[in-house]
């Protein structure tokens, strides 16, 4: 168990997180090692964006274990969140900042470095003269270039992604690619849960399909079938791909997922 | 904890500044609370400059609501909440930036009431270092106050009606400690005062403490 924990930078089991009532992860494992790309699938309300809050400390775990990057989350959640980034749907600015003035407030907050906040501006392309417009001003996507940016400025330790290439014209689209393949190479570990499977399915490692608030089943993907994947290839422990507007299945159909520490 | 501190209040500055509301809303609605007092009690200045320590520091609670309120809205969009606490900041220095921002217009909005009742009412000032001192505890036990209640009412749907039922009661003593150290002060009778500069004194301590302590919690609550 030590070993497993030492060499994983997400260790979950059978945690349980509640928003109010309702469990929105209803007893998950998972086990996710260091520098591993994997991609969360499933319906809407199957549970990824929850566990991605739970990684990053902002869901509470209220029963199980919840282990990221050695900070038992059960124990204290608000030390992880400096080494975790975290890109939700939101993408938080505030518009009365400039876009240079909420990526630095943002950078230095969390203990980044106040002189990549540029150069990572640059990156997510908003140089020139969209630095100093007002966050008001901006479309959707360029907001979310500039949540992109907060990320790459920082470069944290473990990403996690909610629907990354929403909002996002062909080019920004490339840019999340680019960036999650980087920090791949770089040693970054990243979680990314996207309904689009087209898009996300190449920058795997593993992909883990959810379904009420369980992990259902997983499956590794080589790093050449990632290239160019398979789509007709099953997901491990699950029967069928839900259709996309589909309800939820219902979770008892599935067999177990395996033991993570076995695919891993 | 401090360098926390002064990045929040530096980004919640710049925004009042940018947004402009705290001197195109804030400050005239202060003014008109002044003007509007004047027409209900009567446009005499022996009527006014009696009243004119109650009728300061009801205007300066008033105002205050609204300067609390603006600084939880900018927090409470899409999001920022969870963004404030995803960025790992100390809890502490985040109650105490804001705190700090509050202050500083609240600082704004007293020397501007201060001066309307100065010069619409014919208020004189014969003790200043006790008018500036009970200014100096109101503000930090205002500001401390109305952050920890702030907070809490951020996450709420019915924040803007709560926030008034939640924080005007709690200040009760600042009003009437800041009302009777301005008697003194106007009546030139500043050692009667000092009991009330305690009081003053006490409780700002006690709710700058308290949300020192309870900021943590209250934010991952909201």
């Amino acid at each position: 168990m030590a070993t497993i924990l030492m060499e994983s930078v997400i260790h979950l089991r059978s945690a349980i997180a509640l928003a109010g009532q309702f469990p929105v992860l209803a007893g998950v494992d998972l086990t996710v090692r260091r520098g591993e790309t994997l991609v969360l699938r499933g319906p809407n309300g199957a549970g990824k964006t929850s566990l991605l809050r739970v990684c990053c400390g902002l869901q509470p775990v209220s029963q199980g274990q919840a282990v990221v990057l050695g900070h038992d989350l059960v124990a204290d959640r608000s030390e992880v969140r400096r080494k975790v980034g975290f890109l939700n749907q939101a993408g938080f600015l505030y518009d009365e900042l400039t876009v240079a003035e909420n990526v630095r407030f943002a950078v230095r907050a969390s203990g980044g470095r106040k002189d990549r906040v540029i150069p990572a501006l640059e990156r997510c392309g908003l140089g020139g003269r969209l630095q100093s417009t007002a966050a008001s001003k901006l479309s959707t996507g360029q907001r979310r270039r500039a949540a992109l940016a907060v990320l790459v400025a920082r470069w944290p330790e473990l990403w996690l992604l909610d629907e990354p290439h929403a909002g996002l014209d062909a080019g920004g689209r490339d840019l999340v690619d680019g960036l999650v393949r980087e920090a791949r190479e770089r040693g970054v570990t990243v979680l990314l849960a996207s309904h689009e499977h087209d898009r996300a399915a190449p920058l795997a490692d593993r992909i883990v399909l959810m379904a009420g608030g369980q992990v259902m089943g997983e499956r590794a993907v080589p790093r050449q079938a990632a290239l160019f994947p398979d789509e007709d290839a099953p997901v491990a422990g699950a029967p069928a791909e839900p259709a996309p507007l589909a309800l939820p299945p219902d979770p008892g159909e599935w067999a177990p997922a395996p033991e993570a520490v076995n695919v891993a | 904890m401090l360098r926390d501190a002064w990045l929040v209040a530096g980004k919640d500055l710049r925004i009042e500044i940018r947004s402009r509301v705290a001197t195109n809303q804030i400050v005239p609605l202060a003014v008109l609370i002044l003007m509007l007092f004047a027409f209900a009690l009567g446009p005499g200045r022996q009527v006014l400059a009696p009243a004119s320590s109650g009728l300061f520091w009801l205007a300066v609670l008033i105002t205050a609501l609204l300067a609390i309120q603006r600084s939880f809205a900018v927090e409470t969009g899409e999001g920022a909440q969870d963004a404030l606490r995803l960025m790992g900041l100390d809890s502490a220095g985040v109650f105490l930036g804001k705190m700090l921002a509050i202050a500083a217009q609240l600082v704004l909005i007293e020397v501007i009431i201060g001066a309307g009742v100065v010069f619409l009412y014919g208020a004189a000032l014969h003790g200043m270092v006790m008018v500036l001192l009970s200014c100096f505890f109101g503000t930090i036990g205002l500001a401390a106050a109305g952050t920890i209640y702030g907070a809490l009412a951020a996450g709420l749907r019915v924040r803007e009606t709560l926030l008034p039922l939640l924080f005007l009661p709690i200040v009760a003593p600042v009003l009437l400690s800041g009302t009777k150290a301005w008697d003194a002060a106007l009546a030139g009778t500043v050692s009667q005062g000092w009991p009330w500069i305690r009081l003053l004194g006490v409780f700002s301590i006690i709710y700058l403490v308290a949300g020192v302590v309870s900021f943590g919690p209250l934010m991952e609550a909201a």
